[in-house]
């Protein structure tokens, strides 16, 4: 039996006051700017234009602020204003080469052209809570030094070791188109551009979760850090109707290269072979783990046996995505009263059937079972 | 055209005072914004993959003595697109580029005092490494 | 350059266009107005613009015969206005712009979609003289109660033959946008041509 039902309108709009209440929180508190997200959440703005595959950090810190700070939330907001938008075309890929690089190392290579810099990180921090943020106030500021004559040409590491041949090479361009799964829907197995993509948009979360398992063991790639680095890249745009670059300005990434010990197969020698990761803004963890699942992920190409979720690109792709796994999960709590009452009557009717099954058999049985 | 994408809206009226050129314009296309796909290379160098998008802004104008002038930069900022595409145009005027070029100097200043000042931090969280102890001793 | 402008209201002038070429494809062979103020460079008609610009971008290549692609000022303001990228091979191109339909190439020379992806095929649109409907050919198909009739030229010598051909390869094959000056008209190649006798 199908039952239409409608109501709930006033209700959806009171709760929805109630939620610009609740974001807003006690007012005796001041309200939060965007552009205060932007720059002091800056790791989140950056993880939801990452997520939200949009760069636009005033952007990102809106939907965070809308979003009450849920990332998945700000994700789904971004990715709606997208839609609304007209695509101007694609950019020329990034050269990472000439970054402008505020943080740059490797953890295989103690001594390349243009050093070891840390830039700003936690990495060696106390994680002690720093109770004297809580008061505010400003910080010390930076300290600076005169830039090495090497400073600001950083090659990159795979660069150096791959002259030496015990690097694979990465993929040549072969000019073939540039597939989009925003465009097209994904066909497995999907190329390894595809793949870069969806993993480049995947929940951080589940990309990092699966780079774990590969290094406890499902799947393992022997990894190395190569390389990350972080910095400002200039983005280059090609307008059919002017048929020149043209430089639209310059965008926050984080790279990362990984490097895999590879025992070599019949077509190929023993070699490293590499994982990549490309992401916006500063997102160091996101991007390793990238690195870590393009590199399992490559098992098939490798030669390696496919035995472990993070091989699997059809696991991987089809459940990275962290809007879609949401809708899906989420939409459970919408109103399914037309189906679960079938399924009420289903049950009802089975163990109906069930009763008078064991009412003509059930004694014997009994009996047996004493 | 670089240089009009990292300024600020305030920095470009001013260099358009500073130059003393006209606003008017028509638009051959209204300020819109727009999606750019950023890309990636595989390995850093190799095959081109789709990063993720950006928003993007441009506008087009011409200016009543005819010439055309085009802007594109990241962000969401009409205003600044459109000023942005009359500068531009106005440069493509031989006689105006000197002008133009003047009156933007001041934004080029801040960015390379900008990049120096970077570079200055950066380089400060650069590791020297000393050695303490040769394993084969 | 003396670029032309494109629509004077971008967002609601695509809108109607986009409406009439919708309109158009799901009713076949039934002609719609198509007024438009979009003043291209010649041989670009007003109404093959107007479609341009409401359904093209940057991410659907257009191919332009040969009377089209011999004018640079085409080759801008289609460039300019919708971003596409001009292609040479008819086969790679999302939308073709005939200007001179009656010496358009044969249809098998564009894309055709593949089973999985029958959208993946060209719609071409065509700019003719004389549209009119209620005479002329019969069709049939979806979209279309009974039968309706379309005459349309100038059209290829083999016109009736070309038609047949693309709707016994359904579901691939092309899709066909007609217009003249303010009219536009839909055969997808899902419409059939009827022979004198079915009719």
């Amino acid at each position: 039996m199908y039952v239409a039902v409608k109501g709930g309108e006033a209700a959806i709009d009171n709760a929805h006051r109630l939620l610009a209440q609740a974001r807003r929180g006690d007012p005796a508190v001041p309200e939060l700017d965007v552009a205060q997200i932007r720059e002091q959440m800056g790791l989140l703005v950056d993880r939801v234009m990452t997520e939200g595959s949009l760069y636009d950090p005033d952007l990102a810190a809106l939907a965070l602020k809308q979003a009450r700070g849920d990332v998945v939330e700000a994700v789904f907001l971004v990715r709606a204003y997208r839609t609304t938008l007209p695509r101007f075309g694609a950019a020329l890929p990034v050269e990472t080469g000439a970054m402008a690089v505020a943080r740059r190392i490797s953890a295989t290579f103690k001594d390349m052209p243009g050093g070891q810099v840390l830039g700003p990180t936690f990495d060696y921090t106390h994680r002690l809570i720093d109770f004297a943020l809580a008061a505010g106030g400003d910080p010390e500021p930076a300290a600076e030094a005169e830039p090495d004559s090497d400073a600001g040409q950083c090659p990159r590491v795979t660069d150096i070791l791959g002259a030496a041949g015990l690097l694979e090479t990465s993929p040549p361009e072969d000019g073939a188109p540039v597939g989009d799964l925003t465009r097209e829907p994904v066909d497995y197995p999907a190329d390894r551009a595809l793949r870069l993509q969806a993993l480049a948009r995947g929940d951080e979360g589940f990309v990092l979760a699966l780079g774990y398992s590969t290094q406890r063991g499902y799947g393992r790639t022997h990894p190395f850090v190569g390389e990350i680095r972080f910095g400002k890249v200039g983005i280059e745009f090609v307008p059919e109707e002017l048929g020149f670059p043209v430089p639209l300005g310059a965008a926050a990434l984080t790279e990362c290269q990984m490097v895999n010990q590879f025992h070599g197969s019949g077509a190929v020698p023993p070699q490293f072979t590499r994982g990549y990761g490309l992401v916006f803004g500063q997102s160091e963890r996101k991007a390793m783990a990238m690195a870590l699942v393009d590199r399992s992920l490559r098992a098939a190409e490798l030669g390696e046996a496919i035995v472990s979720p993070a091989q699997d690109q059809e696991f991987v792709l089809a459940h990275c995505d962290s809007l879609q796994a949401t809708g899906f999960v989420e939409h459970l709590k919408l109103p399914h009263y037309v189906d679960f009452q079938a399924e009420l009557e289903l049950v009802r009717r089975l163990r109906a059937e069930h009763a008078a099954l064991h009412e003509k058999v059930e004694t014997p049985i009994r009996e047996a079972a004493e | 055209m670089a240089l009009a994408g990292a300024a600020t809206l305030a920095e470009l009226r001013d260099a358009m005072a500073a130059a003393c050129l006209a606003e008017e314009a028509q638009d051959l296309r209204a300020p819109e914004t727009g999606l750019v796909m950023t890309r990636g290379r595989i390995g850093g160098d190799g095959r081109a993959f789709n990063l993720g998008e950006a928003t993007v802004t441009r506008a087009a104008v011409r200016l009543p003595s005819g010439e055309t002038g085009f802007a594109y930069h990241l962000g969401r900022d009409r205003p600044k697109a459109r000023l942005a595409a009359i500068l531009d145009a106005h440069w493509q005027a031989p006689e105006r580029r000197a002008a133009v070029e003047a009156a933007l100097s001041g934004i080029v200043a801040r960015r390379e005092q900008e990049a120096q000042a970077h570079a200055r931090r950066t380089a400060a969280t650069r590791v020297n490494f000393f050695t303490l102890v040769r394993g084969e001793d | 350059m003396a670029l032309q402008q494109g629509f004077a209201d971008p967002v609601h002038d695509a809108q109607g266009v986009f409406r009439a070429a919708l309109e158009g494809l799901s009713r076949p062979a039934l002609i719609r107005s198509l007024p438009t103020k979009v003043a291209p460079p010649p041989p670009l008609t007003p109404e093959l613009a107007a479609l341009a610009l409401a359904l093209a971008d940057a991410d659907t290549p257009l191919w332009l015969d040969p009377p089209l692609a011999a004018s640079e000022a085409v080759a801008a303001f289609l460039r300019f206005h919708t971003g596409a990228p001009l292609v040479s091979n008819p086969a790679e191109a999302v939308f073709a712009i005939i200007a001179d339909p009656q010496n358009a190439p044969d249809f098998a020379a564009f894309a055709q979609g593949t089973p999985d992806y029958p959208d993946h095929s060209t719609t071409l649109i065509l700019a003719l003289g004389h549209l009119e409907s209620g005479t002329g050919h019969a069709f049939s198909g979806p979209g279309i109660k009974g039968v309706a009739r379309l005459d349309a030229a100038p059209v290829p010598a083999d016109w009736q033959e070309r038609l047949g051909t693309n709707h016994a390869g359904f579901p691939l094959g092309i899709d066909l946008i007609l217009t003249a000056p303010g009219r536009i008209a839909g055969l997808p190649r899902s419409t059939r041509l009827l022979q004198p006798a079915e009719v």
